[in-house]
């Protein structure tokens, strides 16, 4: 009987403890709903090239699709860095989101190409199977073809070392320093 | 100045997702169709906004989904087809109202329950309590005569 | 200089609520009474230096004075005045500073008017808001600071108000909201008071029942302005989304009703003590919790300030002292405090706490949906939404649940009756009501509707108890009309539950038989919707004092006869760029007639969304009934009589336990 009287208190301990915890939790962080799955099929036209490619030509893996276009302000701030990524040998897929292909192909030339190949989606069909809600996204496949990982936002050093390097044991910062040669 | 730069980043990246009205005009085969797509719309989350469904919201994935609602409406989809072919690519996150799963069975019983368990505890502590009233101790009887008096003189 | 001074002020209100929260308290504790009658100068003083700071911040936006942050962030010098000074809380920081104003206010309220209590009472309850004074100063002062500069690097303008928040609901609405909020730690801080001495009696119930009913009503008539504000501001015609922070107001709202009834048994019963000191410990805690989930950036949120974990986490620990502390004094002091049941199953006592019982249910279930997403998240369950769907399909029936109640109850006897004698009284006038709804049902656009039948008829037995109850006060064996029998409270219970039907039957019957068309218009077409003709007549451009709008000219006629031209703009600020909706609304009573401008479709036509409402005015008109009613309330004679017994010794603090 006495332990009745407690428990509004008991409960309000439960909330607060709850509430504690949504403090270092991101409402907005939504991961993609296809993690574990096969990257969904395709067929689209490359975009430099115009040849027709297929999820099948997403590999080997492990690598990066990058979700980019001429309109997404954000992918013009994470374009150096994934040439960064490029250049150490992260193998970058991209995909090209509802963009002018022309403007694209013009960036591209303009900035600089990190990716293998581009994925020309103009009428984002294949994002809308992707589970792609906006620009910039980046997801990791796997050696297996399925998709490990997803990053919403701009791509950067700190979010690699974090999240990807995982995937890619020797291509984060600390990696590179070690592969010129390591201590034996 | 780091809480103003957070503002800052926060609205933008926010930004489309100003509140106005969105105004699609579709032309449906049939009333019923533009009577489900209403309430898919409706039930349907955008996966960007701060807490918009897909008929209010402006952002470009809103608008996107708005036609592939439609399209499927019209290729004859049924509301679970439609439903589970946005859950498959955006998550339970996507749908306003919750599928009943081994989750959400709780959310969804948890009223009933409630009520009959309050009802319970609410009954028991009645019957307990009983109809007549408690007779009165000796000084909770003095002191209503004197406060009798009190109010009387 | 200015903000400086504000600031000071602002460290001196917060210095007087230590003070506050402190000397009476220990006054209280020692019987000192000289340290005990500081409270009322106290309350006063803080509550000076609280609007003297606000005034300060009112100046420094009506100035243009960009070196503060927070002008800096939500004004802008174009900005018509009365914007400009309703900026002041259309943001975090200054709306802090509105909460503290309120506060004060409120404070200085239960100063001025408890001449009738004892000072023990007034100590203690003057104390205990002191202590909720000092938490939101120290939130202000540590990491929220309205007075904050921008300096050396000072913008030449600000940012401008968000073209949302520049809207004369929007002015009223928040304040009134404060209002509600903040006036519920009235009888907070009085339940506290009564568990600090052990003591909780109907005069207890007596004191806290006016400022219960005054926050609530004024929390009634807060949400009603947000509602109706959100349905003409936001151009899709809804009037409730039950988003977090919608909720955040809802739920102390829910549980307030529950504490206006639960209070009205303590006084005139002596039962349901502890309900009703949980109920009030409950409904200022959701008060805070909505305060948390607004400004922590847990929940996501259309209506959400700016995310700071920081932040939350102060408020967060404040909710922990506040409510933990509280809900433990209540474990531990309830007995003290417990009424016997003395009532019988059936009786006004039963009605009502199965009236507790609902609206603490429905409390729950919409905390519970509100936070299920973070439950979710936390257990790392996925990522789930719970929105309208689900809050409708299991609030809605609860509802229904409860207005039978309302029906039975204003007839109902105290503590013993029976319901043979409630169906004698209701059966004839009940079974005509099924008539009237039955028929009324008909009415529906697609033949018979059982959601209207079924509001109508739970809306129309509302209506009966009330009228019943009414008529069996006024009438007298002798002939006359006992008209001074309606007294204030009875009225504001009368007008209180008409308006709650009211409510339910706009409700239901909007959702029911809402016509809405979204087409492509052009100059001289034409549409019929819900009995009514909608011609777009022409096309244009108007200039506003901070914006420029396209316009559409529509004529609106029936059978023939004009009813209304209606002119929706889309609005582009300079300032921010931002595009606005301005919905055109013909309001009447019955119905409402809504336009709104989408996007331009080629050079000279565009995407129009035409809505038909039909009673869509019910809902707030019904709200406005809630929260006038419960305002009425308090001008009943018996919380004026307190005030005369002034003159006679007080004798109170004899008999408080210690």
């Amino acid at each position: 009987m006495r332990l009745k009287r407690f428990a509004p208190l008991l409960g309000f301990v439960l909330l607060a403890g709850l509430l504690y915890k949504g403090l270092s939790i991101d409402p907005t962080a939504l991961p993609a709903a296809r993690v574990g799955q096969p990257f969904p099929s395709f067929a689209q036209l490359e975009l430099t090239s115009g040849r027709e490619i297929t999820e099948q030509s997403l590999s080997p893996g492990p690598a990066l699709v990058n979700v980019w276009a001429t309109w997404c302000y954000s992918c013009r701030v994470e374009h150096p860095y994934l040439l960064a990524l490029a250049a150490r040998g992260v193998p970058i897929f991209g995909l090209n989101y509802k963009d002018d292909s022309v403007k694209a192909r013009e960036w591209l030339l303009q900035l600089g190409d990190p990716y293998r190949l581009n994925v020309a989606d103009e009428q984002g069909l294949v994002g809308l199977d992707l589970g792609v809600y906006g620009a910039p996204e980046t997801y990791v496949i796997g050696a297996d073809g399925h998709i490990k990982h997803r990053h919403v936002g701009i791509l950067d050093e700190g979010v690699f070392d974090r999240d990807f390097v995982k995937w890619f044991p020797d291509m984060g910062v600390s990696g590179s320093v070690g592969a010129e040669g390591g201590d034996s | 100045m780091r809480r103003s730069a957070l503002l800052v980043l926060v609205s933008w990246l926010f930004a489309p997702a100003v509140v106005w009205a969105v105004i699609e005009t579709y032309q449906f085969s049939s009333p019923d169709l533009e009577v489900r797509y209403h309430t898919l719309s409706q039930e349907l989350r955008c996966p960007k906004c701060q807490n918009q469904n897909i008929a209010d919201s402006n952002a470009p994935i809103a608008r996107d989904l708005r036609v592939v609602l439609y399209e499927q409406l019209e290729a004859g989809a049924s509301d679970e087809e439609i439903l589970a072919y946005m859950v498959a690519r955006y998550g339970e996150f996507v749908r306003y109202r919750p599928g009943v799963d081994r989750n959400t069975l709780f959310l969804w019983a948890a009223p009933a329950l409630l009520l009959i368990a309050g009802a319970g505890l609410v009954v028991r502590q009645a019957r307990r309590g009983g109809k007549r009233a408690e007779p009165l101790s000796a000084t909770e009887q003095e002191e209503i005569s004197r406060l009798l008096e009190e109010r009387n003189g | 200089m200015i903000p400086e001074l504000g600031h000071v002020a602002l460290i001196i209100a917060f210095c007087l609520a230590v003070g506050l929260a402190l000397i009476p308290m220990w006054g209280s504790m020692h019987r000192d009474v000289t340290a005990m009658n500081l409270a009322p100068t106290l309350a006063v003083a803080v509550a000076l230096f609280a609007a003297v700071a606000f005034a300060l911040l009112a100046v420094s936006f009506l100035q243009d004075d960009f070196t503060v942050a927070v002008v800096a962030a939500n004004s802008n010098s174009l900005l018509p005045p009365i914007f400009k000074f309703s900026a002041l809380w259309g943001n975090h920081e200054g709306s802090l500073l509105l909460w503290v104003l309120i506060l004060s206010g409120w404070m200085t309220a239960v100063a001025l008017f408890s001449r009738g209590l004892p000072l023990l009472m007034v100590a203690r309850v003057l104390s205990v808001m002191g202590m909720i004074a000092v938490g939101f100063l120290a939130f202000s002062l540590l990491t929220s600071n309205p007075f904050e500069r921008l300096l050396p690097n000072t913008p030449l303008d600000g940012n401008d108000l968000n073209p949302l928040l520049q809207d004369p609901g929007l002015i009223i609405h928040p304040p009134l909201l404060y209002m509600g909020y903040v006036g519920l730690s009235v009888p907070f801080a009085f339940a506290i008071a009564a568990l600090l001495g052990g003591r909780l009696d109907a005069s207890w119930a007596r004191w806290s029942r006016p400022w219960t009913n005054v926050a609530w009503g004024f929390l009634s008539l807060g949400i009603m302005l947000g509602s109706w504000w959100a349905y003409y501001e936001l151009g899709w015609g809804g009037w409730w989304f039950w988003d977090p922070v919608e909720n955040a107001s809802f739920m102390p709202w829910l549980m307030g009703a529950a504490l206006v009834h639960s209070l009205a048994v303590t006084e005139k019963r002596g039962v349901f003590r502890s309900w009703t000191v949980l109920l009030a410990i409950f409904a200022f805690s959701l008060s805070l919790l909505g305060t948390f989930l607004v400004r922590s950036g847990v929940l996501t949120s259309v209506h959400a300030f700016a995310a700071d974990p920081e932040r939350g986490l102060f408020i967060l620990i404040f909710l922990a002292l506040v409510v933990g502390g509280s809900l433990l004094l209540y474990a531990l002091r309830a007995p003290a405090v417990a009424s016997r049941v003395v009532y019988s199953a059936v009786s006004r006592e039963s009605l009502l706490m199965a009236n507790n019982l609902v609206f603490t249910v429905a409390t729950v279930v919409v905390l519970l949906g509100t936070l299920f997403p973070l439950v979710m998240d936390a257990f790392s369950l996925g990522k789930y939404s719970v929105g309208p769907p689900y809050f409708n399909a299991v609030f809605v029936p609860l509802m229904a649940l409860v207005m039978p109640f309302m029906t039975v109850g204003p007839l109902s006897r105290w503590r013993d009756d029976t319901a043979a004698r409630w169906l004698h009284e209701l059966l004839v006038p009940g079974i005509a009501i099924v008539a009237i709804a039955v028929s009324l049902g008909f009415l529906g656009k697609e033949g018979f509707n059982l959601w209207i039948a079924l509001a109508v008829l739970l809306a129309g037995w509302v209506a009966l108890g009330v009228v019943k109850d009414a008529w069996r006060r006024l009438a007298n064996p002798g002939g006359s009309l006992r008209w001074r029998s309606l007294t204030p409270s009875f009225m504001g219970m009368a007008v209180a539950h008409i308006g709650f039907a009211g409510v339910v039957l706009g409700a239901v019957v909007v959702t029911q038989q809402n016509v809405e068309r979204d087409l492509r218009m052009a100059v001289g077409d034409q549409q019929e919707l819900g009995g009514y003709r909608f011609e777009m007549v022409s096309v244009g451009q108007q200039a506003g004092p901070n914006y420029l709008a396209d316009q559409a000219v529509f004529a609106v006629t029936r059978d023939g006869q004009p009813v209304a031209t209606l002119i929706p703009e889309k609005r582009r600020y300079f300032a921010s760029g931002q595009i606005m909706t301005e919905a055109a609304i013909d309001a009447s009573i019955w119905r409402d007639l809504y336009i709104a401008l989408g996007e331009p479709i080629g050079e000279d036509a565009w995407a129009v969304r035409l809505q038909y409402k039909p009673m869509v005015r019910w809902l707030w008109l019904g709200a406005l009934m809630i929260g006038l009613g419960a305002l009425l309330t308090v001008a009943d004679r018996r919380y004026r009589t307190q005030v005369q017994r002034r003159d006679a010794p007080v004798v109170g603090v004899a008999g408080v336990a210690p």
